[in-house]
C-alpha cells in the first residue's frame, strides 16, 4: 500500500561524509523531481538506478547541493513504496536544507521509526520482527521527544505560546460571533479585521523561520575555513582555538574530534573548523586552492578566516582568492603584529570595504579576543548565551512552521478575496494547531475554554 | 415466569431523546413501548422555548434527513423562525425557532399515538431487569414487568433529580415533577460510573405585566422558513421576542444576596455548563460588564407566560422578584414561575459504544442528558440513533454510526464516547473540524441516503431526494462546461453587480465563484430561464462558490477515512501490546475504540502509541491469514 510521502535524514547526523535524505510514499519521485535537476527527470529513469544531478531550490533557482539520487520503485524497496534517496555530501547544513525543501514541496516529516513501520505494514519485514518494530518506534520516540523537549525550553516556547494566544483571541472572537450571533458584547469580526490580524501572525512566523538558520548554526556549528599563504599563522590560529579549552563535545555521537572537523566554541557560537586543504599537513594552501575540491569547500563555508602576514604585503594570489570569496562572510586576520609592519591595511580596506580586519599576534595571544567578538558580531550582532534557545533548530519544528506559514498565507489570500470569516477561520485554526504541535500542546478543548473565559455567554 | 407483556424495545422516558428513540424503533418495525412518568409531559421543554440555533439547528435538519420527527413538529408549532448568521458563510448559517411549548407537546403526542408499532404508557420504571449482563426487560414502581429485547434509557434530568432554590434543596424532577430515584440507585449497583451535573432555568412572567416600550422588538424573518426538507406549509403569522438588559441595580441586588444563592452557598455539588451560566455566575465572573442581555420569549400562543432568557438563577424566590423588578420593562412584572437550579445523575459517556449501547450491559442503550449532554436537539439526535441502533441490534443489522464528517450528530456522539465530558455538553460549531461540509443546507444530501438505508425514509421522499441531487450535480457540471465570453451582455451584468469586467472568456463555474456574483446573475448573462428549484440552484451555487475550500476539507476527510478503515479487533488484549505507554494503555482499555481514527482522538494516546497499535493489529491480521 502506498501512503502519503514521508521524508527524513536517514543517516546518523554528523557521522560519515555522506548523508542521505530518504523519501518514501506515493509522491516520492514527483517531489524529488520538483527539486532535482539532472540529465532528465527522475520520473523517466529506470528503477534502482543512481543518478547524478543537483538539488535546486525551485523558488530561488539556487543550486543547494550536488547529489546522487537513487530511485527505487515499489515494490522491491525497503518500505515496499516508491523510494528516492538523495545522497548529499555537503555537511549537515546542506542536508538539512535538502530535507526542508522536500518538506516544503509535499512530503511530511517522517515520524520516528516510520520507515520501519511502513516496511512492516507493507509486509516487507516478517512477523517475528514485529515486537522489535514496536520497541524501535517507542525508543525512537522517547529519544526524539527528549531532544525536542530540550530544544523547547525557554524563550522559544514562550514566544510560540504568546503567538498562539494571540491567534486564539482572534479565533474566539470569530467563534463567538458564530455560536452566539446575538451576543452584543464583542465586535463583529470582519474580513478586514482578520486580514490585518493574519498579516501580523504571518510576520511572526516568518521571523521564527528566519531564526531557524541561526538555530542551525547553534546546533550544527558554523562551517569555518582558515585560509592563507604558507607561514602566516593558520596552524597557530587553529591550535589556539583548540588548545584554549575551546574544543567542544557535540551532542551528536561521532562528531567529536573528527579528523576533518574540529568543533570550537567562540562566544557561544560553535565553529566547525573545516580542514579543507589539510592545514596540519601542508602549508601549500594557495596551490591547493586551485584544486576543485578545496574551492568547493571554500565556497560552501559560512565563515572564512583569511590570514595574512603583517610582515608581508598583499600579493596577487591573496587578491585572487579574496576576490573569489568577497560576497561571503570573511574576516581578514593580519597576524604577526609582533613583527615589523609591511602590510598596508588601508589598501586592503579600500579594496574590500565590507571585510572586518583584525590585527593579531596569535603566538602572544594578542588580538584574539577582538577576533572572537568580530565572529560573534558577524552572526548574532554580539555575544549570545549558549543556553539561549530562541532559535528554532529542530527539523520537525521547522517543517511544522513551514506548514503553519502556508496555512496563514492561505488565510490571507482568502481574506483578500473577501470570503466569509468562518471560511478564513479554517486556515487560522490550522495555523494555530500547527503551532501547538511545535510546542507539543494538546489543543482539543482550548478554543472552547477560551470562548467561555473571554466572553459572558448563555441564556 | 409467563404473563408479562413482551416488547422488542422499551424506551424509558418521553422527552426529546425518548420520543425520537421510540419512533425510530417502531418505524423500523419493532414492537416498542415508551414509558413516561407523566403522559401530559411528553416532549416537554422544561427550559427555553426554542429549537435550533448555531450547530443545534443543523442537528434538527440532520434528524429530519434521517427520518426523525423534531423538525416536522417544530415546523408546525413555532411562533417565530429566524435564519442566523446570514452575514457569514453558508457553513455556519442556522435556523432557530421559538416554540409554542404546549402545541409542540400536543403535536408530538399525536404523532406518537398514531405510530402503529408504538405503545405509550404512563408509568415509572424502578428497575432494569438484567440477566448475565444482558437486558431482559423493565419493572415499574407498581410492580409490572415488561419483557424486552432492548431497553433505551432517556431519563433527562429526572435521574435522582434535586431542585435547588436558595438554601432549599429537595428531591424533584424538572418543573417539580416526580424524580426517578430507585432507577438511579440501580444504575449505580450495576456498576456504572455516575457523575452529578447541574443546570438551571430562569423565572417566567406574565406578558400583561411587561412594559414592552422599554424593550427592543426582535421579530422573525419575513421569508418563510422550515427545518424539515419535506415541509411545504409555512407559518406566516409570527410573534416577536423582545430584548432588554439587566441594570446596575440588578447587579447590586445579586451581589448583596450572593450568600443566599445556592450556587455560592455550597448547596450545589454538580458541575454546571459554562455556556449556560446563572445570572449570579455572570455577574461574579464578569463584574466589569455593566449590563447583560435579557431576551423576553413568549412560551406560546395560548399563554401569557414569558420566558426571561438570561436570568437563569437559583436565588430564593423573593430575591428573584427584586431582580426582575430591576430590569427595564419588568418593573411591574408578575412572576408566574420562579427559576431554579437542578442537579441530576448522568453516566460517564465513555462507558458507551458509538452505537450508544452500554459496554457493560448488552442491549442497554442510553440517550440524551443521561449521557452528559444538554439541549433538546442534542437529545433528539442521540435518541434517534439509540432507537435505530437498538432496533438494528435485535434485527441483526449493522449499527448506524455517523462519522465526524457525516454529521454534527457524529461529532456529538464521538466526542462523548471517545473523550467524555466534564460538564453538560453542548454542541458548538467549533467542535466540528469539518464544519464546511456539515452545513444546514446539505443535511439532506449528506444523510437521506443513510435514512433510506435504515428504513426511516420512505420511497417517495427518497425518489424526490434523488431528483434533487441529480439536478444539483447536473447543473454544476453544466456550469463547468459553459464558457462566458466578454460580450456586452456579460460585462453589463457584471458591472451592475459591481465586479471587475472580463478580459477573456471565463467558465460560468469560475465566474460564479466571484463574491459579487450569484446564480441568478449568471443566468441573466446566459439569457436563460431558471429551470431548477431555488433550493437546487442555491445548493449548486454554494458548492461552486466554496469549491476549493470544500475540496480541501474533503482531502482531510479522506485521510481520516483511511484511519477509520483500520478496524481494531473487538477481542484485542491491550495488555499484550508491547511498548504501549501506560496512560495510553489505560485509556484504550477504557474507551475500547472501534478503529484507529477513534483511538487517535483519545487524549493521552499519542502518535507513537497509534503506530505501535497499528503494527500489533497488522501482526494479528497476518497471523489470522496464515492460520
Amino acid at each position: 500500500m502506498q501512503l502519503e510521502t514521508i521524508s527524513s535524514i536517514s543517516t546518523p547526523v554528523g557521522e560519515g561524509a555522506i548523508a542521505i535524505v530518504r523519501l518514501s510514499g506515493i509522491d516520492a519521485v514527483e517531489i524529488a523531481d520538483t527539486l532535482y535537476k539532472g540529465a532528465g527527470p527522475l520520473s523517466s529513469v529506470d528503477s534502482h538506478t543512481i543518478n547524478y544531478g543537483h538539488i535546486v531550490d525551485p523558488e530561488t533557482g539556487e543550486s543547494v547541493e550536488e547529489v546522487m539520487a537513487a530511485v527505487m520503485r515499489a515494490p522491491k524497496t525497503y518500505t515496499r513504496e516508491d523510494i528516492v534517496e538523495i545522497n548529499c555530501h555537503g555537511g549537515i547544513h546542506t542536508v538539512n536544507r535538502v530535507l526542508q525543501l522536500t518538506l516544503k514541496h509535499g512530503a511530511r516529516m517522517a515520524e520516528p521509526g516510520e520507515f520501519t513501520k511502513r516496511a512492516f505494514l507493507n509486509g516487507r519485514i516478517d512477523l517475528s520482527q514485529a515486537e522489535g518494530v514496536m520497541d524501535f518506534i517507542r525508543s525512537k520516540t522517547t529519544e526524539a521527544s527528549k531532544v525536542a523537549n530540550q530544544q523547547m525550553q525557554g524563550r522559544l516556547k514562550t514566544y510560540v505560546e504568546s503567538l498562539r494566544q494571540s491567534i486564539l483571541n482572534i479565533l474566539a472572537q470569530v467563534e463567538v460571533n458564530i455560536d452566539y450571533p446575538e451576543y452584543d458584547d464583542v465586535e463583529e469580526a470582519t474580513t478586514s479585521f482578520l486580514l490585518e490580524e493574519a498579516g501580523k501572525v504571518e510576520k511572526e512566523i516568518e521571523k521564527l523561520l528566519k531564526s531557524s538558520s541561526q538555530g542551525k548554526i547553534l546546533r550544527e556549528g558554523l562551517s569555518t575555513v582558515i585560509v592563507g599563504k604558507p607561514n602566516v599563522g593558520k596552524s597557530s590560529l587553529l591550535n589556539y582555538f583548540i588548545q584554549d579549552n575551546k574544543a567542544i563535545v557535540t551532542d551528536v555521537a561521532g562528531t567529536t574530534r573528527d579528523i576533518l572537523e574540529e568543533y570550537v566554541n567562540v562566544n557561544g557560537i560553535p565553529l566547525k573548523l573545516v580542514d579543507t586543504a589539510g592545514i596540519r599537513d601542508t602549508d601549500d594552501i594557495v596551490e591547493k586552492i586551485g584544486v576543485e575540491r578545496s574551492r568547493q569547500a571554500l565556497i560552501q563555508a559560512e565563515l572564512i578566516l583569511y590570514v595574512v602576514n603583517n610582515n608581508e604585503s598583499l600579493t596577487d594570489e591573496d587578491i585572487e582568492i579574496l576576490d573569489s570569496v568577497s560576497d561571503q562572510k570573511v574576516i581578514v586576520i593580519v597576524n604577526k603584529l609582533d613583527l615589523e609592519t609591511k602590510f598596508d591595511t588601508e589598501d586592503l580596506g579600500r579594496r574590500y570595504p565590507d571585510m572586518p580586519v583584525v590585527g593579531t599576534s596569535i603566538i602572544n595571544s594578542t588580538g584574539v579576543d577582538e577576533l572572537e567578538d568580530r565572529i560573534a558580531e558577524l552572526f548574532f550582532e554580539g555575544s549570545i548565551q549558549s543556553t539561549d534557545s530562541t532559535y528554532v533548530s529542530n527539523n520537525r519544528h521547522i517543517g511544522l512552521l513551514e506548514d503553519a506559514k502556508r496555512a496563514i498565507t492561505d488565510a490571507i489570500e482568502s481574506a483578500e478575496m473577501d470570503v466569509p470569516v468562518d471560511i478564513i477561520q479554517i486556515d487560522l485554526v490550522k495555523t494555530w494547531e500547527l503551532l501547538g504541535e511545535v510546542i507539543g500542546e494538546d489543543v482539543s478543548e482550548q478554543l472552547i475554554d477560551q470562548l467561555f473565559s473571554q466572553f459572558c455567554l448563555g441564556k | 415466569m409467563t404473563g408479562n407483556m413482551k416488547y422488542d424495545v422499551v424506551v424509558i422516558g418521553a422527552g426529546h431523546a425518548g420520543v425520537e428513540a421510540g419512533l425510530a424503533s417502531a418505524r423500523k418495525g419493532l414492537k416498542t413501548l415508551m414509558l413516561t412518568i407523566n403522559l401530559d409531559n411528553i416532549a416537554f421543554m422544561p427550559c427555553n422555548p426554542s429549537v435550533g440555533g448555531p450547530a443545534k439547528g443543523i442537528v434538527v435538519r440532520e434528524v429530519d434527513a434521517l427520518g426523525g420527527q423534531m423538525a416536522k413538529v417544530i415546523d408546525k408549532t413555532h411562533i417565530q423562525m429566524r435564519m442566523l448568521n446570514t452575514g457569514k458563510g453558508p457553513a455556519v448559517r442556522a435556523l432557530r425557532a421559538q416554540a409554542d411549548k404546549t402545541l409542540y407537546q400536543q403535536e408530538m403526542k399525536r404523532v406518537l399515538e398514531d405510530e402503529q408499532n408504538l405503545d405509550i404508557l404512563q408509568g415509572m420504571v424502578d428497575e432494569i431487569i438484567v440477566e448475565g449482563d444482558v437486558v431482559k426487560g423493565v419493572k415499574t414502581n407498581i410492580g409490572t414487568v415488561y419483557d424486552a429485547g432492548a431497553v433505551i434509557v432517556t431519563t433527562g434530568t429526572f435521574l435522582r433529580g434535586e431542585i435547588i432554590l436558595g438554601d432549599l434543596k429537595y428531591s424533584s424532577g424538572p418543573n417539580h415533577q416526580m424524580p426517578s430515584v430507585p432507577l438511579a440507585d440501580q444504575l449505580k449497583q450495576l456498576g456504572f460510573d455516575i457523575v452529578r451535573f447541574k443546570t438551571g432555568t430562569p423565572p417566567r412572567v406574565n406578558s400583561d405585566s411587561i412594559d414592552y416600550s422599554k424593550t427592543e422588538i426582535q421579530p422573525g424573518d419575513d421569508v418563510p422558513r422550515a427545518f424539515s426538507f419535506e415541509t411545504t406549509e409555512f407559518i406566516i403569522d409570527q410573534l416577536p421576542c423582545w430584548l432588554t438588559y439587566t441594570s446596575e441595580n440588578t447587579h447590586r441586588i445579586i451581589n448583596d444576596n450572593l450568600h443566599l444563592s445556592a450556587m455560592y452557598s455550597g448547596n450545589i455539588v454538580g458541575t454546571g455548563p459554562r455556556y449556560c451560566p446563572s445570572i449570579e455566575d455572570k455577574v461574579v465572573r464578569f463584574n466589569d460588564k455593566p449590563r447583560h442581555q435579557i431576551f423576553l420569549e413568549p412560551e406560546g400562543r395560548g399563554t401569557k407566560e414569558v420566558y426571561v432568557q438570561g436570568l437563569s438563577t437559583s436565588m430564593p424566590e423573593n430575591v428573584q422578584r427584586d431582580m426582575l423588578a430591576s430590569v427595564p420593562g419588568l418593573e411591574n412584572a408578575r412572576m408566574m414561575r420562579s427559576g431554579y437550579a437542578i442537579e441530576y445523575d448522568s453516566l460517564v459517556p465513555t462507558q458507551l459504544w458509538p452505537s450508544l449501547e452500554t459496554k457493560k450491559i448488552e442491549n442497554l442503550f442510553t440517550a440524551g442528558q443521561i449521557n452528559g449532554t444538554s439541549g433538546y436537539e442534542e437529545a433528539a439526535g442521540q435518541g434517534l440513533l439509540a432507537g435505530v441502533n437498538a432496533a438494528a441490534k435485535l434485527l441483526g443489522e449493522e449499527p448506524l454510526i455517523l462519522s465526524r464528517s457525516d454529521a454534527y450528530i457524529g461529532v456529538l456522539i464521538d466526542d462523548l464516547v471517545t473523550k467524555g465530558t466534564n460538564e453538560p455538553y453542548r454542541l458548538l460549531t467549533s467542535r466540528a473540524e469539518h464544519r464546511l461540509l456539515l452545513r444546514h443546507d446539505n443535511a439532506d444530501l449528506r444523510l437521506t441516503e443513510k435514512g433510506h438505508e435504515i428504513g426511516l425514509i420512505g420511497e417517495a421522499r427518497y425518489d424526490a431526494f434523488l431528483v434533487k441531487k441529480q439536478n444539483v450535480e447536473a447543473e454544476i457540471d453544466r456550469l463547468r462546461n459553459i464558457r462566458i465570453k466578454p460580450n456586452e451582455k456579460a460585462q453589463a451584468v457584471i458591472e451592475s453587480r459591481g465586479g471587475t469586467l472580463l478580459k477573456d472568456g471565463i467558465l460560468a463555474f469560475d465566474l460564479l465563484k466571484r463574491p459579487e456574483m450569484d446564480y441568478e446573475s449568471i443566468m441573466e448573462i446566459l439569457e436563460e430561464d431558471i429551470k431548477i428549484s431555488k433550493e437546487e440552484y442555491e445548493q449548486a451555487e454554494i458548492q461552486t462558490k466554496y469549491d476549493g475550500y470544500i475540496a480541501k476539507s474533503l482531502a482531510q476527510v479522506e485521510k481520516m477515512k483511511r484511519m477509520e478503515n483500520k478496524k481494531i479487533p473487538a477481542d484485542i488484549d491491550y495488555d499484550a501490546v508491547h511498548s504501549l505507554a501506560t496512560e495510553a494503555l489505560d485509556k484504550l482499555k477504557k474507551v475500547k475504540p472501534l478503529d484507529i481514527a477513534q483511538a487517535s482522538r483519545i487524549s493521552g494516546v499519542n502518535p507513537a502509541d497509534i503506530s505501535i497499535l497499528l503494527v500489533y493489529i497488522e501482526q494479528g491480521n497476518i497471523k489470522r491469514v496464515n492460520a
